[in-house]
């Protein structure tokens, strides 16, 4: 029977990747054990590959661009939401000022304020700005911006020019404050079962109720904006 | 009676030791007898009276044949058992997140219309036949696929929650949103199948000095992020089902990643690339966001597992309490860090605590449901419910993380949550010193 046919190939298939799997480094075998799809092309890869590095903006492209270009695009294609100054229009984000904010009662982190990387600016832009229509910048656009954004949060002069070199030797304020390892768990709490606290210390200090935050969770959407 | 919570049947000493192998017939035999104690049954409503008729006009007519409706749908009286967003939390919906109606749901598995969303750039509207995942960068043989292709790979399924990091963020300063939607929506959970990511990665042969891999999205944001080599090879998948069927849009269709117990948003949607490299990217969504902002200043970056959590989904503040009587209080739990071992509840606040049934299937990395008598006496009541882990991972208090924390980091908020109940009924989020 059918069925019956096929399982057989493909319980032998399953034994073949236990047993590579077994056998090491299996992760760099010479061969492929499936060998389904196809070998990309050198220009294919080079179309996809748009990734770049934050920390040594491995992946930067060829080109360049200046403040004074970067404004002047930035005024075409940005500010409608980001303000000219990258102050933000109305909800959309900021991308500047906020410096001295992150021990703040309400911080504001910013490309100038929080980012650890500058080349990770170029990556950003490039894949998915303008909001609208990602993938529609020029190189020496996306170079431009970055240089544009970086001089409005007065990390670069007025007369820098953003390209594969120059970007990535940009100093970030916040670099430093960045720790790259979870420290979690950071709390620790033994399940006690019985008179675990005081139930005179127990006090609700604060509530939802009366606040006019929450959208209706029954009938059609809510359209609701706080009062 | 024993209250075993790890799933494992008591060894002795309890008179119901042979029906304990079933958590459904145990957590009914616990209810019957907190019942038998309660006041005595209320007997049926009307009967005898204008009892309810004997036929409906469903019972008497023919009702609609087979392909009715080719994809069905939940009753109409289901309506409004919907996805919700916050309108005033994002400038826009594109790049938004909606909330699983979690009060609603009966069980582990999120129904795929109601698994909550989040995008950076809207829904990508793929098209599978034309979409492709390449895989490159440090590997011997790089690849590209078709989703033909793909579902040619020895396949697995697997049952996993997806939750936001961000879930809960809304309450770091105080109680802020009535509604268990709103507080604890950002999850849902999937039987997810597909290609362990594993395969793919031995497919294409990773040089010694690749460490880190990065997926690329192929929706408007073209999402990115890194992830250490060892998390690939553990127990991700690449992804093509979803509950049975194919993705949803909303989730990623035709392909996406699946992080099982990390942060949803390293679960790459629309996966288009994958790209194997020596250091991390640092992208944007691992810089600018997603990273945790401590009170001193600094801030935590990589953050990807899931601490345990748990929620009590009823009562809550869209199902409230009717009269005093016996209630079966019921929940959700999870963990990124493995199985759930044990869920408490306390209806003080957290003074007296008392173990709570696990219901089957226990599975890892998944949400686990729970359940509890409860005989309500009509006075105010604090519910919570704590979750340990099978790391010994204990679910802290909205105090004990602030204490740490401070009130900024908005994501992996994973803290107890208290519900209210007042004598009507009637249920409110809050928080307690
Ligand atoms: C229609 C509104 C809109 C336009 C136009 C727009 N953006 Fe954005 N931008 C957004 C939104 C929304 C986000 C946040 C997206 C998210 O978080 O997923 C964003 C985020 C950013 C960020 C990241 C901010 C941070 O701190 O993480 C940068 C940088 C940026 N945009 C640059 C640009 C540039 C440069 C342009 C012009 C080429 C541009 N944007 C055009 C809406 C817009």
């Amino acid at each position: 029977m059918a069925a019956c046919s096929m399982s057989r190939p493909l319980e032998a298939l399953l034994a073949v990747g236990a047993l590579l799997a077994l056998a090491g480094p299996a992760l760099a075998g010479d061969k492929p054990l499936y060998g389904y799809g196809t070998r990309p092309t050198q220009a294919q890869i080079d179309a996809w590959n748009i990734d770049v590095r934050g920390q040594d903006g491995l992946g930067l492209p060829a080109g360049k661009g200046s403040v004074d270009q970067g404004s002047e695009v930035f005024a075409e294609k940005c500010a409608a939401c980001h303000g000219t100054f990258g102050e933000g229009v109305d909800r959309w984000p900021k991308l500047a000022g906020g410096e001295g904010t992150l021990k703040a009662d309400r911080p504001e982190p910013t490309v100038g304020s929080y980012w650890p990387f500058a080349a990770t600016l170029y990556d950003y832009i490039g894949r998915a700005m303008p909001f609208p229509n990602p993938r529609s910048l020029a190189p020496d656009e996306v170079y431009a911006l970055t240089a544009y954004i970086l001089n409005l949060n007065n990390l670069v002069p007025g007369d820098f020019v953003a390209d594969k070199d120059s970007l990535p030797k940009v100093g970030m304020p916040n670099h430093d404050n960045f720790t790259w390892e979870d420290p979690r768990p950071d709390t620790r709490a033994e399940p006690c079962m019985s008179n675990c606290r005081d139930p005179k210390a127990v006090t609700i200090t604060s509530t939802a109720e009366g606040k006019t935050l929450t959208p209706r969770t029954t009938g059609p959407l809510d359209d609701m904006q706080p009062k | 009676m024993t209250n075993r919570a790890d799933g494992r049947t008591p060894r002795g000493g309890a008179s119901t030791r042979s029906l304990a192998h079933s958590p459904g017939r145990r957590s009914f035999l616990r209810l019957a007898a907190v019942g038998a104690g309660g006041a005595a049954l209320p007997t049926l409503a009307g009967a005898g009276e204008a009892g309810p008729p004997a036929e409906y006009p469903w019972s008497q007519s023919l009702g609609a044949g087979v392909v009715d409706k080719p994809y069905g749908q939940p009753a109409a009286q289901e309506a409004g058992v919907i996805r919700r967003n916050v309108p005033w939390l994002t400038a826009g919906t594109e790049s938004s997140i909606s909330f699983s109606p979690i009060q609603d749901l009966k069980g582990i598995l999120t129904p795929n219309g109601l698994f909550f969303e989040r995008y950076h750039a809207g829904r990508a509207d793929v098209d599978a036949e034309q979409h492709r995942l390449m895989v490159h960068g440090l590997v011997e043989r790089p690849l590209l696929l078709s989703m033909s292709d793909i579902v040619r790979y020895p396949s697995v399924s697997r049952i996993h929650f997806i939750e936001c990091p961000a879930n809960g963020g809304m309450e770091w300063r105080a109680a802020q949103l009535n509604s268990l939607q709103f507080t604890h929506g950002m999850i849902s959970c999937a039987e997810w199948t597909g290609v362990p990511l594993a395969t793919l990665l031995a497919e294409v042969g990773v040089k010694p000095e690749g460490k880190w891999v990065m997926f690329e999205g192929a929706d408007g944001a073209h999402m990115n992020r890194s992830l250490p080599l060892s998390k690939c090879l553990d127990d991700c998948l690449i992804a093509y089902g979803q509950n049975g069927e194919a993705l949803r849009p909303e989730q990623g269709y035709p392909l996406r990643l699946v992080v099982p117990g990390w942060e949803g948003n390293v679960s790459v949607k629309w996966l288009r690339r994958i790209k194997i490299g020596d250091q991390p990217w640092y992208t944007r969504e691992e810089t600018s966001k997603y990273t945790d902002l401590m009170p001193d200043g600094k801030s935590r970056g990589f953050t990807w597992s899931i601490d345990a959590k748990s929620v009590i989904t009823f009562p809550c503040p869209e199902k409230p309490l009717g009269k005093p009587g016996l209630y079966e209080v019921r929940g959700l739990a999870w963990t990124g860090n493995g199985k759930v071992k044990r869920v408490d509840v306390s209806f003080d606040g957290g003074v007296n605590w008392q173990a709570a049934t696990l219901h089957e299937p226990v599975l890892s990395k998944a949400l686990t449901r729970f359940s509890l008598p409860w005989q309500w006496d009509g006075k105010p009541a604090l519910l919570e419910s704590r979750v340990i882990d099978e790391t010994g991972y204990v679910q802290p208090t909205i105090a004990d993380l602030r204490k740490i924390r401070g009130v900024n980091s908005v994501y992996h908020n994973n803290s107890i949550q208290t519900w209210q109940v007042k004598p009507d009924g009637s249920v409110f989020d809050v928080q307690t010193a």
